[in-house]
């Protein structure tokens, strides 16, 4: 079997699409750009909404974006148990479509955050498409670049979400602690990353496309892609319609 | 007939809004001390043409639930007038 075929979704004002096809690229795999206007992701084992300013962002982050053409082909490809990943731009415009629970608001200190994270791994086992290669509490350093992640939903989703294993990723200092001054946004407790109740869908803040390369500062970005690899090949119905 | 709904949008109560809070400051930096709070939002005007005014309300409430605001973090309130003619106020539910 080939390396994986990815769609990458480009809306006008994407800016990572390039990057996520980098990274395809060095490990072998077939990327495609998708635009927002086609109505098929074409033969895909793997979506990805990157991030940017979807369509500029206005009236609310991913508000016009849920709209085009092309996310009815995500929804559907999302329903079947597809693996659909959502990264910064991406997050929030999975949550504006209501493939995730909550909303991103603009930042508690109304910056624009650009730096390196630390990131506590929480429930690996209910998202393995992208987590699967890493263990529960494992520290990984990513990338942010947002000006509006912080994750609001309300007290009740928050409590799901957290009884079900769905709170992917934490903002935490070096140590592993989500102390306050670790959370890049105000984020409510801390949130970095959510899934989706089948755990197919993961939508996070940071930049896993952007520390893929030790040259840019850090490779634990790979997890996700190795993850989606090994994903893919343990599943019978990929590997048959692949042969 | 052609209407203009005025459309105010905001974050719900208790979301923390860092820009009004923002503009609170600014405002006692200026010597506006008997400021409490300021919650910023949006105002979108749109104009469209609807056949009377209950099927513009109608529309206008269709707008806010499917694109204007997000029940999640936001509420929207409107309000509505006959290009020309008196105001009609109209709340979301």
């Amino acid at each position: 079997m080939s390396g994986p075929r990815i769609a990458v979704v480009v809306f006008p004002g994407t800016w990572s699409e390039r990057d996520f096809v980098d990274v395809a690229g060095l490990l072998g795999w077939q990327a495609r750009l998708v635009w927002h206007t086609e109505t098929s992701l074409g033969e895909a084992d793997a979506v990805v909404l990157p991030g940017g300013f979807a369509h500029g962002d206005y009236l609310r982050t991913g508000a016009i974006a849920r709209f085009s053409p092309v996310m009815a082909a995500v929804e559907a490809f999302a329903t079947r148990g597809g693996p659909v990943l959502g990264s910064c731009n991406g997050f929030q415009i999975l949550c504006e479509a209501g493939l995730l629970p909550g909303v991103l608001l603009r930042n508690d200190h109304l910056q624009f955050r650009c730096d390196w994270q630390w990131l506590r791994v929480e429930a690996p086992a209910d998202c393995p498409a992208w987590l699967g290669t890493l263990g529960a509490g494992d520290l990984i350093r990513l990338p942010i670049s947002h000006g509006e992640g912080r994750y609001f939903a309300d007290e009740a989703t928050l409590d799901e979400l957290e009884a079900s294993g769905r709170v992917a990723l934490r903002y935490t200092d070096s140590a592993g602690r989500a102390a306050a001054d670790a959370n890049p946004n105000g984020s409510a407790r801390a949130i970095a990353g959510i899934t989706s109740p089948r755990g197919n869908v993961l939508g996070l803040m940071p930049h896993p496309e952007r520390a893929a390369e030790p040259e840019l500062g850090g490779t634990d970005g790979l997890a996700f892609f190795r993850s989606l690899a090994a994903w893919l090949v343990a599943q019978p119905a990929v590997a048959e319609r692949r042969l | 007939m052609q209407w203009l709904a005025e459309v105010h949008v905001q974050l719900r109560p208790g979301i923390a809004d860092p820009e009004g809070l923002t503009i609170a400051g600014g405002l006692h930096a200026l010597g506006f001390e008997g400021v409490q709070g300021v919650r910023h939002g949006k105002l979108l005007q749109v104009t469209f043409e609807a056949a009377d005014v209950d099927a513009a309300r109608s529309a206008v409430g269709a707008m806010c639930r499917r694109l204007l605001a997000n029940p999640v973090m936001e509420i929207a309130t409107f309000e509505l007038r006959a290009i020309g003619e008196p105001v009609d106020e109209s709340r979301l539910a």
